[in-house]
């Protein structure tokens, strides 16, 4: 490991070698998968894109791998572009979705082969640590398609760490794994990014995933970014209603909004005031969408006081309820027709409200947001 | 009743194990006569479809063949290693073509590919020499025209199989390979290729195999010249001379070594993994 982290910090260059889309475009026959992207990655940040299958993701990756040809746009490394440089003269390496391990090569053998490739000395040194550090090192000698999908995973990140790329792009590099491994390789990635200060880019359609690893999340829809901040800004904080939705879930209620007030804007929803700050409304005037998270929303039966400054809202009765351990989620028809999602840590402090129960609802005003109410409510909420 | 039930269970039981040695025995019967007989001194008799006495002569004096015969098994072994070669160095890369390439016609090409092995033997062989004559090359029949007809109809085995091969090939290899820093060139050599291989070698000892068994085709359009097939069935219009087993004998041997020598290196190389 010594030898990676040494030749990591003798490589900080004069200047930053941050990861800069321009414009990037990508037309295939039929649709365009990417739209005009303009993106900077700063160097040695864990970097995710997230989207929907489809949204043009894994192309932007590709793009900067060199695997396909931009349209139009330019690709720059630091003060360098890439953008119609082949794959094997840029300093970036791929984690593919499916592996890729060369299956007719040894474990060493396949970490080996980028070094092997650029003539480097002294190979089987460097491929001992990097299999010491992806704790391989009893399989060195086995073919990949005797190792658990785990195994295979992380010879994949060996392959591509060895080489010590300037960027690292992962392309679902978990999608093929079962949950629990998972959540495991995941803390796994995030040590090893910490430890070797590579910048990683990081493709993945789970939201939890990308939220977990990354320091800046880029949420991409049909070829454009939607939004892009730390995880905490984009969960509490979404600038768009797909944002709202694809990033965990949202209660989106339609409401007039009556207008700004210094810091803060008004909103008539269902007939009564409710007032959301001004960095968090994404709107002025006319139609809005108040959004509100599952999880924000406190609960109780009518009559019963709830810890919250703001309106209460009454006349609902449960019309679901489903535990899943920590917390029990119930969904409430509103009065207006409406059934908002109510999420509640299972505290012990109360009992489970059965299906039926007349409640009460309130949330916090600071933790609402509001969006335009252009956009579809139901953009972004997956189909399962 | 006791007895009956015991038999039918002794038959449930051993009925798999039977059927499947009377497989054997009807693929492996003919092929022990064959071999049996090239060690059968016919010389005292022209019933030569019994055995009459055991001899190593027709193994240990290729000289004292039946006039003819080596000649014969020369030339299709020359025809076939030719054919073979030619036909899967073409058959390789059309094959890539066809699986790596979107091109005009390429599925009309992937269908006529295919008619060289659905088409009567009989029907390619007299169009082949219908073709030879009236293209002026029917004062010339012989070596080259076989060859040419071998090759045709190797190639066909040859995309087949390795298209196969190739198509269940995961693209992302090479572009993993690529993005490892390995050239065009680099890539096919050290990735592409090897992958590729077992279905290249299979595809060839199909070839050899097909080539110096052909018969139909090659009589058509052999002239003067006389494959071994060819000098089998010709002498079997007399009585088929015993060498004619030790080259069946032979060849059968010859396949079972290269198939025990894979499965040993195979062996060997999940050995070596597993230590």
């Amino acid at each position: 490991m010594s030898q990676a982290a040494e030749a990591t910090t003798s490589s900080v260059r004069s200047g930053s070698r941050d990861l800069r889309l321009s414009k990037l475009t990508k037309e295939f026959a039929t649709f365009t998968a990417v739209k005009s992207l303009d993106l900077v990655v700063p160097q040695g940040q864990f970097f995710a894109l997230l989207g929907p299958s489809g949204c043009g993701k894994t192309t932007t990756l590709r793009m900067v791998a060199g695997l396909d040809t931009p349209t139009s746009g330019t690709i720059h490394l630091g003060d360098t572009e890439v953008t119609y440089e082949k794959p094997y003269k840029r300093p970036v390496n791929t984690v593919f979705q499916s592996y890729a391990l060369f299956p007719h090569l040894s474990i060493a053998d396949n970490v080996a082969f980028g070094l092997k490739r650029r003539g480097v000395k002294d190979v089987k040194q460097q491929v001992a640590d990097m299999l010491d550090l992806v704790e391989l090192t009893s399989q060195a000698h086995k073919k990949p398609n005797q190792l658990s999908g785990g195994q295979q995973q992380r010879v994949a990140l060996a392959r591509a760490l060895i080489n010590k790329p300037e960027v690292l792009l992962l392309d679902e590099p978990l999608g093929a794994l079962d949950l629990k491994l998972r959540r495991g390789m995941q803390l796994e990635l995030k040590r090893i990014q910490t430890e070797v200060g590579l910048t990683f880019v990081h493709v993945t359609h789970d939201q939890e995933e990308a939220m977990t690893m990354a320091d800046t999340v880029a949420v991409m829809n049909q070829g454009v970014i939607e939004q892009m901040g730390a995880p905490s800004e984009l969960y509490e904080n979404p600038r768009t209603t797909f944002v709202a939705n694809f990033l965990g879930q949202s209660n989106l209620i339609a409401g007039q909004i009556e207008g700004r007030d210094g810091d803060r804007v008004t909103v008539r929803v269902q007939g009564s005031l409710a007032s959301v700050r001004g960095e968090r409304a994404h709107s002025d005037s006319g139609e809005g969408w108040l959004g509100i998270r599952p999880e924000k929303v406190l609960i109780a039966e009518t009559g019963q006081p709830i810890d919250a400054p703001g309106d209460v809202i009454t006349g609902g009765y449960i019309t679901d309820v489903s535990f899943v351990g920590v917390s029990t989620q119930y969904r409430v028809m509103m009065p207006w027709g409406q059934e908002l999602m109510v999420f509640e840590q299972n505290t012990g402090a109360r009992p489970m409200l059965p299906v039926g129960t007349k409640v009460d609802v309130s949330w916090r005003p600071e933790f609402a947001f509001l969006l335009d109410a252009s956009q579809d409510a139901k953009a972004g909420i997956e189909e399962d | 009743m006791n007895s009956l039930v015991r038999a039918r269970r002794w038959v449930g039981q051993h009925l798999i194990l039977g059927l499947g040695l009377l497989v054997l025995a009807y693929t492996f019967v003919p092929i022990a006569i064959v071999v049996l007989m090239s060690f059968n001194d016919s010389s005292e008799s022209r019933n030569v479809y019994k055995f009459q006495e055991f001899t190593l002569d027709h193994w240990l004096h290729p000289g004292s063949w039946a006039s003819g015969m080596s000649e014969s098994v020369w030339l299709s072994i020359q025809i076939a290693l030719l054919a073979t070669l030619v036909a899967t160095i073409l058959g390789t890369l059309a094959a890539f073509a066809l699986v790596r390439h979107r091109f005009a016609g390429r599925s009309a090409a992937n269908l006529i590919i295919f008619l060289p092995m659905a088409s009567p033997e009989i029907v390619m062989g007299s169009s082949l020499l219908a073709l030879f004559v009236s293209s002026g090359f029917g004062g010339q029949l012989g070596f080259w025209t076989i060859l040419i007809a071998h090759i045709m109809f190797c190639l066909s085995f040859v995309i087949v199989t390795v298209k196969a091969r190739l198509s269940g090939l995961d693209d992302n290899l090479e572009q993993a390979a690529m993005d490892l820093y390995a050239t065009e060139a680099q890539t096919f050599w050290r990735v592409t290729l090897p992958l590729v291989l077992p279905g290249i070698v299979g595809a060839a000892l199909l070839s050899f195999s097909l080539s110096f068994d052909d018969f139909i085709i090659t009589n058509l359009n052999a002239g003067q010249s006389v494959t071994f097939p060819m000098f089998v069935w010709g002498a079997n219009q007399r009585g088929v001379p015993m060498e004619v087993n030790v080259i069946g004998t032979a060849m059968f041997l010859i396949s079972i070594a290269i198939v025990l020598a894979a499965e040993v290196a195979r062996r060997r190389q999940s050995k070596a993994l597993a230590a």
